[in-house]
């Protein structure tokens, strides 16, 4: 599913340049829910931007289902990220002054696809929002913003779910709620998901944990359940 | 992405910051509203000036005699000549050689004190034959006008137009009186149907009287002077040809070979109408010029709206890259969002300038000073809202490429 080999990532800061990932090989197979550990500076953030076609790699090979998207340009990694990638972000990042039903419609909308409105509900219903689709952002609670976020990143139907500190805004029990439901989009739909957390508390939910340090895998450990 | 999605997202967008889209909608409002009124009030004067060129007589050619030159070759002055009499006239009435003219009447001019009891008035008196009515496009409203007999016999009648009238009699009925010319008398005969039209000389402050009695009473010591011949050409279509015969026969009676020493010029009311448009189209260009200003001025502040607005929704860029958003979505979006802001403030513009346009004549002060009556083309409506999108797109252009080519990660993060 997703592929990284000898992955490297360097930012230039005016003459300095930092390396911020320092060869990265990963390989996440289909259904699995992997979590991204480190500390902040550990190049999570990085690695989680080139995982999400955000940014492309300096060096080294990216395969997201059988597609090498390293070397793609802008348009068509907009394309990319729209089929097969659905975000989960720490802030929800909805569209402001717009309903929970047509944040969720958007990616859609820019894939030109059809039955919009229909598969639109279907995914708020899956997170339980049904009764929420005409409200907009701000009158939504956090854990509900989230869980809309969730079903705007599922409607597309992509090969994999990122999700960057998702619970990084919520209290205990909506985070424990967000966590439940990735879970359980993993064990019933066979959803592929990476997390990205610094909280070990949110990593125990995955079935893998990835730790970084300067740029590196230090630790890749499958969980006992 | 659909026409319809994009529509929805740029009315969304302009619906977010009400305040904000309905001022920088003023900008162009008020320059297209501009635009339509002064051009319709530049569209009001040529219609204006049509009509009272028109209202001299369709198809009509005047005669003139040219710049009478002086021993050195001093030119003095225009129409100072004396080049032309009755046999020209006579000459260009046979027919003969000049099949498209239809008349041809001799006009001697008259200034003079005109007073009837004790009234008095000032206007210029016409000397000129029977055809005058026919060629000048003239209706007579009372009587008759005065016939070949009575230029013959030199007969002291007047035809007076509406204005001398309601000068010098006031209720009194004009047939039949008696009116003093320069201190001769003259009996008032009929009186012509009003014509209209202000300003330029009224076509209705006229006194018209048998040219023999002109000269044997009132032009005195000038003699026979015919100050111009006007003549009508038998349709609009015809009136080239009737002024090439009348130079060829005058140029033949003048025995003159070289067309450019002639001793006589012509101009057509088709001349005139085209000086006048001419001078009506450049007012027009002119007024729509200085309204246009404020139009790029209005395009200029969208321009500065619409990047504040994709600064502040950076964020919001960044969310739409990230789920999928190309670059020309978020162009397309930016782009119909200042259309849709200009055009909209285009066709509220419209409706302003043009309901300013029909509303105009209704200011007492402005209908009696003689103001044209505004007239809205529907060419300018149309094109003053195709300008008013297409300045959405020119000045939107930049802040929506800005928008487009913002990096994702970047947008992102933005607070």
């Amino acid at each position: 599913m997703i592929t990284l080999e000898g992955v490297t990532k360097t930012y230039r800061m005016g003459r300095i340049e930092v390396p911020a990932l320092q060869g990265i090989d990963l390989h996440v197979g289909r259904g699995e829910f992997v979590a991204i550990m480190g500390a902040s500076g550990s190049g999570k953030s990085t690695l989680m931007n080139i995982l999400g076609c955000l940014d492309v790699p300096t060096t080294g090979r990216y395969i997201l289902d059988d597609t090498d998207v390293a070397m793609l340009g802008d348009d068509q990694l907009a394309r990319i990220r729209n089929k097969k990638i659905g975000f989960v972000f720490q802030s929800y990042n909805l569209i402001p002054r717009t309903t929970a039903l047509h944040n969720v419609e958007m990616p859609l909308i820019y894939a030109g696809e059809g039955g919009r409105t229909a598969r639109a509900r279907e995914a708020l219903g899956a997170v339980g929002l049904a009764d929420r689709v005409n409200h907009q952002p701000t009158e939504l609670s956090g854990g509900q913003q989230q869980r809309a976020a969730i079903a705007r990143a599922l409607v597309t139907n992509p090969a994999i779910l990122l999700a960057d500190e998702p619970t990084g805004n919520l209290d205990t029990s909506s985070s424990l709620e967000i966590m439940r439901l990735l879970s359980r989009l993993n064990a019933e739909q066979s959803r592929t998901i990476v997390l990205i957390t610094h909280e070990l508390d949110i990593a125990r939910f995955a079935s893998r944990v990835v730790e970084l340090r300067d740029g590196r895998i230090v630790r890749d450990d499958t969980n006992a359940k | 992405m659909n026409l319809y999605e994009a529509l929805r997202m740029a009315a969304n967008g302009l619906l977010g910051n009400r305040t904000r889209s309905a001022l920088t909608m003023l900008g162009i409002l008020i320059g297209v509203s501009a635009v339509i009124l002064l051009v319709a009030v530049g569209n009001g004067a040529s219609v204006q000036i049509n009509n009272q060129v028109q209202s001299l007589g369709a198809n009509v050619i005047y005669v003139y005699p040219s710049n009478a030159r002086g021993s050195g070759g001093v030119s003095q002055g225009f129409g100072t000549g004396q080049s032309l009499t009755q046999a020209d006239v006579d000459a260009l009435n046979s027919k003969q050689q000049d099949p498209d003219v239809l008349a041809a009447i001799p006009i001697a001019q008259s200034g003079g004190q005109i007073t009837y009891g004790n009234q008095n008035y000032f206007a210029p008196t016409t000397g000129t034959t029977p055809d005058f009515p026919q060629v000048r496009n003239y209706q007579l409203a009372e009587g008759s006008f005065f016939s070949a007999d009575d230029v013959t016999a030199r007969h002291r009648v007047v035809v007076l137009g509406q204005t001398v009238v309601d000068n010098l009699f006031g209720t009194t009925d004009p047939i039949g009186q008696t009116i003093k010319i320069s201190r001769q008398s003259f009996r008032v005969i009929g009186v012509f149907a009003q014509k209209g039209g202000t300003g330029l000389g009224s076509q209705d402050n006229v006194v018209v009287a048998p040219i023999t009695a002109v000269w044997a009473y009132l032009t005195g010591a000038r003699g026979k002077v015919i100050s111009q011949i006007v003549a009508s050409a038998s349709s609009a279509g015809t009136v080239t040809q009737a002024e090439t015969e009348i130079t060829t026969i005058l140029l033949e009676r003048h025995q003159i070979s070289d067309p450019a020493q002639a001793d006589f010029q012509l101009q057509s009311q088709q001349d005139i109408l085209n000086q006048a448009t001419s001078i009506s189209t450049a007012l027009t260009l002119v007024l729509g010029a200085i309204a246009g200003i404020s139009l790029v001025v209005g395009g200029i502040g969208i321009m500065n709206i619409m990047l504040v607005t994709v600064t502040e929704r950076t964020r919001e860029i960044g969310i739409r890259k990230a789920i999928g958003a190309r670059r020309r979505d978020i162009l397309m979006q930016f782009l119909i969002e200042a259309m849709v802001l200009s055009g909209l403030g285009g066709a509220l513009g419209i409706a302003v300038g043009a309901l300013l346009a029909l509303e105009a004549p209704k200011i007492s002060a402005l209908a009696t000073s003689g103001f044209p009556t505004p007239v809205v083309s529907p060419t300018s409506v149309v094109l003053a809202f195709c300008v008013s999108v297409a300045i959405g797109l020119f000045f939107g252009i930049y802040p929506a490429n800005r928008a487009a080519r913002l990096h994702p990660i970047e947008a992102l993060r933005y607070e």
